[in-house]
């Protein structure tokens, strides 16, 4: 079984976030950015268990950007993966990423392939479910738990109001979230040895761009918080009763 | 023609299937054109429940009763909505953002080769092609999105639209499609029964660690019982097993944006934030008047949690009866 996990570039959890060129584009300068956590804490380790374990031969990367992506990826491979592929393409949207990846898994007959749920910048939580159709797979979306018997996957994902055991075989998409695998901390050994290994740069398929970002725009500062005296807490359920109107 | 898909669970159409009805009935005013909806699998009662849509705005309710949809499998649906979006001829297909939306909407948007928003906010912006809001950075700030394609999928986050009531009925028409074969078997379900589902829930109250062990729950449990609402924990509460993990909320969580998000001892961590910000009143009682929790809230109390919210919950009782 060979597993391609899909990795994104994103600013950290913490990071300000702000815009320019007239509010198209994200400020970058002075942000730190990181491995998408879902990809890397559910979807990457998920998959080096599975490799741990001897029911997967390999562990791929692929992440899909710019030069400037590659600390990224090298991050990721000091967690752990064989070896990874950065298609180098900056623009484009969602199904335009996923046809690239789709491209890729085709071309390296990957039999399964991991998504972190949504990254944490545009939170679409499309890129698993459009790879999977260009592909004619199955999807599993938002899977909390997963094992697997030689070709046969079984997947624990959410749903309203609880979750649902599904079986499956490979080929598969499935995108993860938390209760998949634990985070891992990158060893030195890691971080040594994700330096020399291979990371392919492929240049990109022909691929439509279906939508495009017009504009950000940031919301408006908080009225500031309503501070009720602890000895009157009466008062707080008039005010949420009255002027918030919430019950 | 704006077509609606509404999910069914387990043989009928909840709240978010009644909200993206509403939504994409807006749509298709906007438009000027008509809302129609999609039922796929077998719904209780479906000649009144699904005539029943017209009460949201749809004229007409196609029903694909067929029992393969009854077993979900995105591969599946994806391909069906496609057949049924070329036989009725629908130029916008609206989903709502829930597990089963975040599922189909993707594939149907490859399938189709349509632009898609996930997690829209806002209506259409029609004014100059076709604009839709929605959420990024994990709440922090918003995106415009221009679809540039002939059919336009949205998937509407819950909640952030509202069920919209009006006078009507649904003509209820019989769709025929040809599914494929499924590829997945689902081996079992497990639903959380007795409690309001948070994903649905209007109200939420929150415990965290302030409330020092899960015996002291009752603090949260009181209110919530009081008002209907549901229950939710942050990271650290659900990590130490006083709660079950499906009630934790937050970046790893589950995210919710009920009208009321209620937090009693949560400090308001960046990652617990993420997961709630989009809720449209947060109250926190927290005793740390330093918790940067009070920044994102609309109402708060600096208080110690075992005795305000006893008090909170005589108040709430006290204003139920005389009102």
């Amino acid at each position: 079984m060979k597993i391609l996990v899909c990795i994104s570039k994103t600013p950290d959890t913490t990071a300000k976030i702000a815009f320019t060129d007239n509010n198209t584009k994200f400020a970058e300068a002075g942000v730190q950015f990181i491995v998408n956590p879902y990809d890397e804490w559910y979807a990457l380790v998920r998959a080096l268990e599975l490799k741990e374990a001897g029911t997967a031969t390999s562990v791929s990367l692929i992440n899909v950007g710019g030069a400037d992506n590659d600390p990224i990826i090298r991050k990721a491979l000091a967690i752990g993966g064989d070896d990874a592929i950065r298609v180098n393409a900056t623009e484009g949207d969602s199904y335009y990423i996923a046809s690239q990846i789709a491209a890729v898994a085709k071309e390296g007959a990957y039999d399964l392939i991991f998504t972190g749920k949504e990254t944490i910048d545009y939170n679409g939580s499309c890129i698993g479910g459009m790879i999977s159709e260009i592909l004619e797979v199955p999807y599993i979306s938002l899977a909390t738990a997963l094992a697997a018997d030689g070709n046969q996957l079984t997947v624990t994902r959410e749903i309203e109001g609880g979750e649902e055991l599904d079986i499956l075989s490979l080929p598969a998409v499935i995108s993860c979230q938390k209760g998949m695998a634990e985070q891992r901390i990158p060893n030195m050994k890691g971080i040594m040895g994700a330096r020399t290994k291979p990371l392919t740069v492929k240049d990109p398929v022909e691929a439509d761009v279906l939508t495009t970002i017009v504009a950000f725009e940031l919301p408006p500062a908080k009225a500031g918080v309503k501070l009720v005296s602890a000895d009157e807490p009466e008062e707080l359920v008039r005010l949420l009763h009255e002027e918030a109107k919430v019950f | 023609m704006v077509l609606i898909f509404a999910d069914q669970i387990e043989g009928q159409i909840k709240k978010q299937g009644f909200e993206a009805v509403s939504y994409g009935a807006k749509i298709a005013e906007n438009l000027g054109t008509t809302a129609e909806v999609l039922v796929l699998g077998t719904v209780d009662n479906a000649n009144e429940a699904l005539a029943a849509l017209g009460k949201y705005g749809a004229t007409k309710v196609h029903y694909a009763s067929n029992a393969i949809f009854d077993t979900f499998d995105a591969q599946v649906y994806a391909a069906a909505i496609a057949d049924a979006v070329a036989a009725v001829g629908a130029n916008v297909v609206v989903f709502s953002h829930t597990t089963t939306g975040k599922a189909i909407a993707p594939r149907l948007s490859a399938r189709l080769k349509a632009g898609l928003v996930a997690g829209a906010i806002s209506l259409p912006d029609i004014t100059s092609g076709f604009v839709v809001k929605k959420l990024v950075f994990s709440g922090k700030a918003f995106a415009h999105v221009g679809v540039n394609t002939p059919i336009k999928v949205i998937s509407l986050n819950p909640n952030a639209f509202g069920v919209k009531q009006q006078e009507g009925t649904a003509e209820v028409i019989a769709l025929d499609l040809k599914p494929m074969a499924g590829k997945i078997t689902v081996k079992e379900v497990n639903k959380i029964t007795g409690t309001v589902p948070l994903g649905e829930a209007e109200l939420v109250i929150s415990g965290g660690r302030g409330l020092k062990g899960p015996e002291n729950w009752y603090l949260v449990e009181d209110l919530a019982n009081e008002i209907g609402a549901a229950t939710a924990c942050s990271r650290a509460v659900a990590d130490a097993h006083w709660r079950p993990h499906h009630e934790h909320v937050g970046q790893t969580g589950g995210a919710v944006a009920p009208n009321l998000y209620f937090a009693i001892g949560i400090s308001g961590a960046i990652q617990h934030l993420a997961g709630v910000n989009r809720s449209k009143t947060i109250v926190v009682i927290n005793k740390d008047p330093e918790a940067p929790f009070f920044k994102a809230a609309d109402y708060g109390i600096v208080g110690d949690a075992f005795v305000v919210m006893p008090k909170i919950v005589e108040a709430v009782k006290k204003m139920k009866a005389t009102s």
